[in-house]
């Protein structure tokens, strides 16, 4: 072994405080917990035969047809032309956020909006402004100003201190442009390109509420049995995704956005009555608002047993369910996709499907295994292990590209067991803790699809116009996620999980 | 990094490797452990242990291939008894044996080190090669381990940079210097001084 460094002692001292029985243990209870959560969860098949529309949506695969040229062009205009303004809108705040990350307020602020999901987002806009391109604009902009601006600031304070520190004025904003802004620039840049793929597939969701994106287009053909539409549709999406490293370059984006700018500008038709309507009146719980003698404690009584309580517990079981198969997936399909186990076509042929996992969003995936299964929380558990157990693999095989292995190294299942996991658990249970979040939010999300999580009652409260059951849901999910967003983070944390990986 | 060297090496025979740091040793000894890859006993100088596994499970590592894939996952989730029993009994001739189930990464660097032999030791074969296996221990204890090695092995062929324990311990002494070959000669028709002009 190479002489151990300072910073190595200290990381072993560190290591030496949580045991290697931390991490069996987290491990057995995420197991555990799916056990549990598997007994009282309703996941039969309800539809009667599966096969049959399964052998349709592959046959829709395999001959893919468009149906409308406008269609496709005006879905796909709207879907480029709503993220690339969310995203602009949400670069710049998160960026003015960030500088001042380190006040508690601010902290909490960029939480909250991004704790409550772009779909949640979306029924909140779509009531003050309609099916509007400016509804489209906010619904991404919100809750991603609130995740650039946590990425943005840890990355400012991770930045290495010491060439502010040599300068004079360490604190101005001069000092900041000229070290810490160039030091933190290749992740902040490569990280906002990445987000910039989340904005397209959200945008693409949002179509499912009615927005006029591919989703709304894919949803049509979808419920419709349209299946070569649909697979014409989601293959121009798939190209749209993948080829972004292509189009999406520095040069080039300003002319997209100014062409978004005046193509799609971000309007829309609202009187300021109705929206000071809706945030002073609707959204306040309806005892307190109409005085009419009906008791708040009751309302919040009933609301709690009949859709929080059950929300709450359904949307938790489900995230806990969809996290351990995200664990499995992940761990078995890695090695499939990393030149340590597999020959390099292997490889090509497994990151390929790879691609596709996570390229479509859960919500698009959940939709098609609904079709198959029916409402249960079966398709939603495969949707969702699918989606992030492509993407962990992913970083995973990434990652153990960079262990080198001794000469004599054994292979196959002893080389995964004794030689790699080992070494890349602790950072795969890092990864698997920053999905945990996503997991929750997209079980809430879930249930506008029929599973009974926070979703569904929330989805129902806004079709009854009953807009402070909803307030009250929205903000009951809000407060779920920064919880274990909370509890996550402890965990990782309380186990020294790093994403870097342990190399030596 | 070495020049058209032609070598040939007996079983029986206990082979030093000697010459200064960047001269080749390493690269020669990996191309010894090319011509016969599964037997022989393999101690690099980076030792390639599994820093979060215990030093149980690295030194098992040696003897992988003796078991099939189920055999190994189960001792890796709780370790079985006839292993359990041979390792410890290989520990015990380390030092090892209260750090057993400790985990490589909290240890310290000569009780890595002695993880390592006792990896090479497990993989139980007649050849053993070593560069600079001794290299971060104190003497006395480098003597123990190598007659430790001397006692399990037939052949060896070791690295060694101190000159003392190259010829006490071996029977022949082989001195690279510029990419060749410079001496070969058994180590009982040499002393200290005759090696010094391979460090110049």
């Amino acid at each position: 072994m190479q002489p151990a460094s300072a910073n190595s002692l200290y990381k072993n001292r560190q290591q030496t405080v949580s045991g290697k029985f931390s991490l069996r243990s987290t491990s057995f209870y995420i197991a555990v917990i799916a056990g549990l959560c598997l007994l009282i969860a309703d996941i039969e098949i309800i539809n009667a035969n599966p096969w049959l529309e399964l052998k349709a949506m592959g046959q829709g695969l395999m001959s893919p047809h468009i149906v409308s040229y406008a269609e496709l062009f005006n879905g796909l205009a709207n879907t480029l032309s709503f993220a690339l303004q969310g995203m602009a809108v949400a670069v710049v705040t998160g960026f003015l956020l960030a500088l001042s990350y380190r006040h508690w307020w601010v902290k909490g602020f960029c939480a909250f909006i991004r704790a409550i999901h772009e779909l949640f987002w979306a029924l909140i806009f779509i009531q003050c402004f309609g099916l509007s391109p400016l509804t489209g604009l906010l619904t991404i902009a919100l809750p991603y100003a609130g995740t650039l601006a946590k990425v943005y600031g840890e990355l400012f304070e991770e930045a290495p201190p010491q060439p502010r520190a040599n300068l004079h004025h360490s604190k101005s904003l001069t000092t900041f442009f000229y070290t810490t802004l160039p030091l933190a620039w290749p992740a902040l840049s490569h990280y906002t390109r990445y987000r910039f793929e989340c904005a397209l597939r959200s945008t693409v969701v949002l179509g499912f509420v009615g927005l006029p994106t591919l989703g709304f287009y894919l949803e049509t053909a979808l419920s419709e049995g349209l299946y070569r539409e649909a697979a014409g549709l989601l293959y121009v999406l798939l190209l749209v995704i993948v080829s972004q490293r292509w189009w999406l370059r520095k040069t080039l984006l300003p002319v997209y956005l100014l062409i978004a700018l005046v193509c799609l500008p971000p309007s829309a038709s609202f009187s300021w009555q109705t929206m000071v309507q809706f945030f002073t009146e609707d959204i306040i719980p309806q005892p307190v608002r109409r005085a009419s003698g009906d008791d708040i404690g009751s309302w919040l009584v009933f609301m709690w047993q009949q859709q929080l309580w059950p929300g709450l517990c359904n949307t938790l079981v489900l995230s806990q369910i969809a996290l351990f198969f995200t664990a499995l997936l992940a761990l078995l399909v890695f090695p499939f996709s990393s030149s340590l186990f597999v020959s390099p076509l292997m490889k090509g042929a497994n990151a390929g499907l790879l691609v596709i996992a996570r390229t479509l969003p859960e919500y698009l995936l959940a939709f098609v295994a609904l079709l198959l299964w029916g409402p249960s929380m079966l398709p939603a558990i495969v949707a969702l292990a699918l989606h992030n157990g492509a993407i962990i693999s992913h970083l995973m095989a990434g990652f153990s590209e960079q262990i080198s292995l001794r000469r004599d190294a054994r292979k196959g299942v002893n080389r995964y067991a004794y030689e790699v996991l080992p070494r890349m658990y602790r950072q795969f249970l890092a990864i698997l803790f920053y999905r945990w979040e996503v997991i929750l939010r997209e079980s809430a999300i879930l249930g506008i699809l029929g599973i009974a999580t926070l979703g569904f009652y929330i989805d129902s409260a806004f079709e009854e116009f009953r807009f402070d059951r909803a307030a009250l849901l929205i903000l009951a999910s809000a407060l779920l996620n920064m919880a274990v967003d909370t509890v996550a983070r402890y965990l990782r944390r309380r186990l020294h999980l790093v994403t870097t990986a342990d190399i030596r | 990094m070495l020049d058209n060297i032609t070598l040939s090496i007996a079983s029986g025979e206990r082979v030093a490797l000697v010459g200064k740091s960047g001269v080749g040793k390493s690269t020669l000894l990996a191309a010894l452990r090319e011509q016969q890859s599964n037997s022989v006993a393999w101690c690099p100088q980076q030792h390639g242990l599994v820093p979060m596994l215990s030093v149980y499970h690295n030194m098992y590592m040696g003897g992988l291939q003796r078991h099939n894939t189920l055999y190994n996952l189960l001792n890796l989730i709780k370790p079985l008894a006839r292993p359990a029993r041979e390792v410890a009994a290989l520990a015990e001739q380390l030092q090892l044996s209260e750090f057993l189930h400790a985990r490589v990464e909290q240890l310290s660097g000569g009780q890595i080190q002695r993880v390592a032999i006792g990896r090479a030791l497990y993989q139980q074969q007649d050849v053993f090669l070593g560069d600079e296996p001794v290299s971060a221990v104190d003497d006395y204890q480098a003597q123990q381990l190598l007659t430790l090695m001397m006692e399990k092995h037939e052949t060896l062929v070791l690295a060694l940079h101190d000159v003392e324990q190259a010829l006490r311990f071996c029977d022949r002494i082989i001195g690279l210097k510029d990419s060749a070959i410079v001496l070969d000669a058994p180590s009982s028709t040499l002393n200290a001084s005759d090696l010094v002009e391979l460090y110049c």
